[in-house]
């Protein structure tokens, strides 16, 4: 499963003149959304917000936790943990395990000697990379001696990196010591129902003291084991987020109840995600014709547990052996061949200094986004709208529309821009730029958008998102997303007022179905 | 008196690996394989064979009738 980390060394060089900065910051209510409605998105969204500094300090470089980090530092998870103990109707053995990464995907698989030459050569690499994740492609904690083993590797060798873990939660309990003594201080739990009945239809079986458990005798042990493991984590003072995956007519409307159990048992951060099912999975969900939700499903229930806790939207399912920023895989830069010929030099100081320019960068963004939202101060309007916007990074609308393989969703009101999620169309555009089906499918993936930012865009799509309803803009090129994104709306808005345009509510949006078998 | 993998099943997830009580499976050449010689069907330990009931693939791990039963079926 994915994410965690302890952090010493690295962030402690600058995090001196940041957290100062981002102070100041977080009492605008970090992510922009209205002040009235409660609490604001923050633990996936730009600032401090109301988390405690001690939770803001762990998370703050954290691209699975801060939506606003995720822009910045890179990630890497190691395959190190091929054997699970529970089996999930949406997953296929197979391939990687579901609750963490996307249906389909293979990762390779590593011992932990190799992995930790890996994160090395990653880390020497690529100097944004903070967060190293066991997430499968099994259980980690199925496999405690491969996962813990490499995080003794990793520990002694570089220390600076953030460690964490994921896991389905059975065997949790037993391993929440050892997790301490490791310093992992973030860990993902996936808690898909709290109620046995509900559970013996996502798990047909679990594994647990050499006796495989079925149906509601099943569920209730793993739902027991889940909500103990992750007490016991919170009472420790380590990190917990939730994934959930949201199963139409099955969990949707129960998401709400686990919301409530989590938070109550001190989750920092819950994550639903869609549920991912095609046929050619071959899972029992595929086979069954179970439907995932469709974009508006998933976030009006994001919304709707949204006042009780901090919600995650930028969770990209990464692959068990992702590599680099989320949304963007380099593993193939960095296959088992290529590491263990490759000569590693780990360098702390580098490593600082180019996270310091990375900081100073975030500050500018945000200072940029205060300042673009102080000119809608005034601007009275019920109108929220999404938008979709094309980066490779750093904030930025920085990528050609044709090259996307992502598009960033963000909902525009007078309280200003805030991320709301992302929408895959990497499978589409293999064709190459241009392609007719390929745009087609774009568009359904955005549909629901008013508008598209990109860096670049040619004639031929442009005129047909256009003919869809959906207006491309390029004008913004390079430029920050979130004050761009104001800009224009604070454009639009004028534009409605002054009756030169009518508002119209948009239709929803697919969710990407087809399985990632080859690597994205 | 054996279990046996079908190997063209197997994901080579190595869960059964560790829950053997005999240490009659190990790996070979990609997927993972039972010593005939040292599986006991589990008798004497468990009241399930541990492979068949860790495996996730549904009937990989299963009886090799080539060899006499341990256990005689319920
Ligand atoms: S926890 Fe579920 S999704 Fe993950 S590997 Fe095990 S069966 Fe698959
Ligand atoms: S049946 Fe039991 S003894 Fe035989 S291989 Fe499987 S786990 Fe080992
Ligand atoms: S548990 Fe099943 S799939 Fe996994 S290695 Fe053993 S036989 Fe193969």
């Amino acid at each position: 499963m994915q994410a965690l980390a302890q952090h010493e060394g690295i962030t402690a060089g600058n995090v001196a003149n940041v957290a100062e900065v981002m102070q100041t910051i977080a009492e605008h209510k970090g992510c922009g959304t209205s002040g009235g409605s409660g609490k604001a998105s923050c633990g996936s969204a730009a600032g401090q917000g109301d988390l405690p500094t001690e939770i803001w300090e762990k998370v703050k470089n954290h691209p699975c936790y801060s939506e606003e980090a995720h822009h910045h530092y890179a990630r890497m998870h190691v395959a190190v943990a091929p054997a699970c103990n529970i089996q999930c109707n949406y997953c296929n053995r197979k391939y990687d395990c579901a609750n963490e990464s996307r249906p389909g995907v293979v990762s390779e698989k590593l011992t932990p000697e190799q992995a930790s030459k890996k994160v090395l050569a990653v880390a020497s690499t690529i100097p944004q990379m903070t967060v190293l994740g066991i997430a499968g492609p099994g259980d980690p904690l199925a496999n405690p001696e491969k996962t813990f083993k490499t995080f003794e590797l990793i520990a002694k060798t570089a220390p600076d990196i953030k460690l964490c873990l994921s896991t389905n939660g059975l065997t949790l309990p037993d391993h929440v010591d050892t997790i301490a003594g490791f310093n992992v201080d973030h860990v993902t739990i996936t808690i898909n129902m709290v109620d046995p009945e509900i559970g013996a239809k996502i798990y047909p079986w679990v594994f647990w003291k050499h006796k495989r458990y079925t149906g509601v005798e099943g569920a209730k042990l793993l739902t027991d084991r889940q909500l103990l493991g992750l007490e016991m984590l919170t009472e420790r003072g380590i990190l917990c987020k939730v994934n959930s995956v949201m199963i139409p007519g099955i969990n949707d409307k129960h998401l709400v109840e686990v919301n409530k159990a989590v938070k109550s048992r001190g989750a920092f951060l819950h994550n639903i995600m869609p549920l991912i099912s095609a046929p050619e999975h071959g899972t029992v969900f595929g086979l069954t014709g179970q439907r995932g939700p469709t974009a508006q499903e998933l976030k009006a229930l994001q919304d709707s547990c949204e006042g009780e806790m901090n919600m995650m939207r930028h969770c990209r399912q990464c692959r068990a052996d992702a590599v680099g920023l989320l949304g963007e895989d380099r593993s193939a830069e960095f296959t088992t061949d290529k590491i263990m010929a490759m000569e590693v030099n780990y360098d702390l100081d580098t490593r600082k200094a180019y996270q310091a320019k990375v900081e100073e960068e975030r500050v500018a963004k945000v200072a940029a986004k205060q300042e673009e939202l102080s000119t809608l101060a005034g601007e009275m309007s019920d109108i929220k709208l999404l938008v979709a916007v094309a980066t490779k990074g750093s904030g930025l609308i920085n990528e050609h529309f044709g090259h996307a393989k992502e598009f960033q969703i963000y909902e525009l009101s007078t309280a200003g821009a805030k991320f709301v999620g992302h929408r895959r169309v990497d499978l589409y555009c293999q064709g190459g730029y241009g392609e007719e089906d390929s745009l087609e499918t774009i568009i359904r993936a955005i549909n629901d958008c008013h508008a598209v930012f990109v860096a670049k865009i040619g004639g031929c799509p442009k005129a047909d998102l256009l003919k869809a309803g959906i207006e491309p803009i390029d004008q913004f090129a390079h430029e920050f997303i979130e004050k761009s994104a104001i800009a224009w709306f604070k454009s639009y808005l004028d534009k409605v007022n002054s009756d030169e345009i009518e508002h119209v509510e948009r239709g929803d949006a697919e969710i990407r179905q087809g399985a990632l078998i080859t690597a994205a | 008196m054996a279990l046996k993998i079908i190997a063209s099943q197997c994901t080579s997830c190595s869960a059964c690996e560790p829950e053997c009580p005999n240490v009659a499976i190990t790996e070979k050449n990609g997927t993972f394989v039972i010593d005939p010689k040292k599986c006991t069907e589990c008798l004497g330990h468990f009241d399930a064979p541990q492979c068949a009931a860790v495996c996730p693939v549904d009937d990989t791990c299963v009886i090799d009738t080539s060899f006499p039963r341990y256990q005689v079926p319920a």
